[in-house]
């Protein structure tokens, strides 16, 4: 079986409209890192600090209902979130101390909501210094990863390709972390993982793409730069759009069946690996004949 | 069969059947006698967050260690000074890591700096200086010595909240330390996270102390040498605290490191629960000469400067046994002894992280975390025999085989296994065919060339081998940088990620090649079902 016959399409053609899309998203993206670094996201307590709780009552439960009750035991800043099945409640307080919020959460609800018995299915309290520690070490642990596959393909592939492969990889960042600072949802621990995941694997696309890119352009001198690039991504299109779609239709099943701990986890991979698919095609290769094509008008006009 | 395609069966059936063993214990719930020796014992352990648990990250005040051994220092120089009628007018630790010291003379201020120095090596000791008429001078303990006792107060923390552990009865308890002052304590399947949170972060510091009757706790001056503490106690019929201030000794008479034992008895008159201790010898010395001096007077047991219960001493006790006893329940009576067991933490700690997951979640993420699992398998099989026929049932081998492998490897190093791990092995799943697709779609290229089936497959796998690689590379590197920076459930799926990209290089290289030659070794073969 095929998916897609002998392709023809010109995708460095269309380079202005991609570029504009990608640009937008990269700067979405920025401003959602700007906001991150400020605080001003929606963070996970495990960069905040704070408490978060999953109750499950034995009976529904209006969220008003529960959020005057924690107001009147003098908890004001509380995000609270319901999951749909088994009366489940997600409180989450930021930047609270360790030790002491969770029994006063408890202790509210066993007094106004007598009939309806909770148990707590899980509780996380992270102290503010654990927080800043943890911010500090995933920002270093995101550069350090980029740089590594930087360096790797610079050495791999010539220093265009270097720039094209990383320029990709960190739209691809920026793209997850732009549709999770557009959608409000939260930024902690796991998304930090997908975000690091994605990076290590949109670049098999890519590299997928410039290894034919290579290949064609030690066999066929002559023809113009355009031809070859895109002759050679239509070439492994097919394989380009498989590759992602099997790893698509895995996180998929994390993202429907996985349970609530790993659905925003799941979400950002799935994010991620189409974005990574359509990056090796519309950013990387066109930025890398951006730059030969620069390359070439500064030696003839050299010479 | 055609060369070198012995040993790569050898090593594949080889590694498959080393998965097993691996995964035995894992497999089975008990294992049968005769499973010893050099066999596999290690199992893949499931997180906190799959089997439920706590973990736990407390912060030792070590600040608090140091000036207690100043503060002990201090004490011990009023009692030399006294001993050599040295006479001074104050000895104080006056700040974290400094003892000041006012004398009357400079005489006497030369004798003092010569027997600290001898004394205290390890301290810095300022010249004299004058202050208001008299003589002072600081001693301060040097950067090093300070840090050593941080230091052994973080250790001291670790081996007794171990000991702690130990006897409150937690299976495979994990205690470590981390960083300067940290300790990471991970409890699995613990059933009352509250109490044993409560049980590890206590100090724990017993101390009998002396009641001042003299002094009115309503007094509005007390002397230097004493104290105003509480005495805590619950009605336990209403459930009401009430709180009564009592006036002690600064000083403490006996402390509770001089204990030898505590165990929890029950009254047989009023069947209340005690707890009995035991002192050891010199402990026993000092209770003897303090019960037999003081006779009719009260004395304090404080617990972490809470009054306990302050009884009337009625006879002089001898032998070394003594108990306390009042407003105990069976539970906490049991905890105060094993607290007393294990000793004082050398200086209190704060719990600063805190993640406990209940049972019945972690059950619910295994169970989803299988399923969906299980159906990504199945989508990634259905796609891949549907696309590729044949070629993809082969790349589906070549899939379960890195799953059993990798298995096989996690059990073989006793990893632990988190949610997010689980989604790493998904993702593998995915990224094994990967691999395999890439192959494919070159060996569809070169049949279209009109080469033969077994010369496509040649070509196919060597000019994707570089790809490939690349691409494993990668992904490698960001699962090293996981690895090095995460903490609890990335660990884990940094552990998996990593195993499973090595794992997949030898699968689909070496796996699924083997495979294929055995079937296209003559080069007779006239279509391929790719």
């Amino acid at each position: 079986m095929e998916l897609l016959g002998k392709t023809n399409i010109d995708f460095i053609g269309k380079r202005t409209i991609s570029f504009i899309i990608s640009a937008i998203i990269s700067i979405v993206g920025i401003i959602g890192i700007v906001q991150i670094g400020r605080g001003a996201a929606n963070m996970g307590i495990d960069f905040s600090g704070g408490t978060s709780m999953q109750l499950k009552f034995a009976k529904p439960l209006a969220i008003a209902d529960a959020r005057t009750t924690l107001h009147k035991s003098g908890i004001d800043k509380v995000d609270l979130q319901e999951i749909k099945d088994g009366n489940k409640l997600l409180v989450k307080i930021a930047g609270a101390a360790v030790g002491k919020q969770s029994d006063i959460v408890q202790a509210a609800f066993k007094k106004e909501f007598a009939d309806n018995a909770f148990t707590v299915e899980s509780s996380t309290e992270i102290g503010p210094s654990i927080g800043d520690k943890l911010r500090k070490d995933t920002l270093i642990a995101v550069a350090l990863s980029l740089l590594g596959i930087i360096l790797y393909i610079a050495w791999r592939f010539d220093f265009k390709f270097g720039i094209g492969a990383t320029v990709a990889t960190l739209h691809d960042v920026l793209a997850i972390i732009a549709v999770f600072f557009v959608m409000g949802k939260e930024v902690n621990l796991l998304l930090i993982t997908a975000v690091l995941t994605v990076a290590g694997y949109s670049l098999t696309d890519t590299v997928v793409v410039f290894d034919r890119i290579r290949e064609n352009l030690h066999k066929n001198m002559k023809s113009a730069m355009n031809t070859i690039f895109n002759n050679s991504i239509n070439e492994v299109l097919s394989r380009t759009i498989i590759t992602s779609l099997t790893t698509f239709l895995a996180s998929a099943a994390l993202f429907f069946l996985g349970g609530e701990v790993i659905h925003d986890f799941s979400f950002a991979l799935m994010i991620g690996i189409a974005v990574g698919t359509y990056s090796s095609v519309f950013v990387a290769s066109p930025i890398v004949v951006l730059l030969e094509e620069r390359a070439a008008a500064k030696q003839t006009g050299a010479a | 069969m055609p060369k070198g395609t012995g040993w790569r069966i050898s090593l594949i059936c080889a590694f498959a059947v080393l998965s097993f063993l691996y995964l035995t214990p894992t497999l089975v719930a008990k294992l049968p006698a005769w499973w010893n020796g050099l066999l596999p014992k290690d199992k893949i352990h499931l997180g906190l967050d799959l089997q439920g648990g706590t973990h736990l990250v407390m912060e030792v005040d070590t600040l608090k260690a140091l000036e207690g051994t100043l503060e002990l220092v201090a004490t011990d120089l009023e009692d030399t000074l006294n001993n050599k009628n040295l006479r001074f007018k104050r000895i104080s630790r006056t700040a974290a890591d400094k003892v000041s010291l006012v004398l009357y003379e400079k005489g006497t201020a030369d004798a003092v700096q010569k027997l600290i120095k001898d004394k205290y090596p390890g301290y810095e000791l300022s010249p004299t200086f004058d202050e208001g008429g008299f003589v002072a001078l600081t001693m301060r303990i040097n950067e090093k010595d300070a840090q050593d006792r941080k230091d052994k107060a973080v250790q001291q923390a670790l081996e007794t909240i171990r000991n702690r552990i130990d006897q409150f009865g937690v299976s495979e308890p994990t205690i470590q330390r981390e960083g300067i002052n940290h300790i990471v304590v991970q409890l699995p399947g613990i059933k009352d996270p509250q109490r044993a949170i409560e049980l590890i972060g206590r100090t724990a510091r017993l101390e009998f102390k002396m009641v001042r009757e003299d002094i009115s706790p309503s007094s509005a001056t007390i002397p230097e040498d004493a104290e105003l503490l509480k005495e805590k106690s619950v009605d336990p019929t209403t459930g009401a605290v009430s709180e009564i201030p009592i006036v002690v000794m600064k000083k403490s008479m006996i402390t509770g490191d001089l204990l030898t034992d505590a165990q929890v008895r029950i009254d047989s008159q009023f069947n209340q629960p005690y707890v009995a201790i035991e002192f050891n010898s010199l402990g026993a010395k000092l209770f003897d000469q303090v019960t037999a001096a003081n006779v009719g007077k009260r004395f304090a047991i404080v617990l972490d400067s809470n009054i306990h219960s302050a009884p009337v001493i009625r006879e002089r006790i001898s032998g070394g046994s003594a108990q306390i006893s009042g407003n105990f329940t069976e539970k906490t009576a049991a905890d105060l002894a094993i607290v007393l067991r294990a000793g004082a933490l050398p200086a209190p700690v704060k719990i600063i992280q805190n993640v406990t997951v209940g049972p019945s979640l972690g059950q619910d993420s295994i169970n989803k975390g299988l399923f969906s699992g299980m159906v990504g398998i199945l989508l990634v099989v259905v796609f891949m025999a549907i696309y590729y026929k044949l070629c993809g049932m082969v790349a589906n081998l070549g899939m379960i085989l890195n799953v059993i492998y990798l298995m096989g490897a996690l059990a073989a190093l006793g990893a632990t296994l988190t949610l997010p791990g689980i989604a790493a092995i998904v993702l593998l799943i995915g990224m094994s065919v990967d691999s395999n697709v890439i192959i494919f779609e070159r060996i569809r290229e070169e049949l279209k060339l009109g080469k033969s089936p077994k010369a496509a497959l040649d070509a196919g796998y060597d000019k994707a081998f570089l790809t490939i690689m690349d691409s494993h590379i990668t992904t490698l590197i960001t699962a090293a940088v996981l690895f090095q920076f995460g903490t609890g459930p990335v660990k884990g799926f940094a552990v998996s990620l990593s195993l499973g990209v090595i794992i997949n290089l030898f699968t689909s290289l070496i796996g699924t090649k083997v495979t294929f030659d055995l079937f296209l070794h003559k080069g007779t073969a006239k279509k391929m079902s790719i």
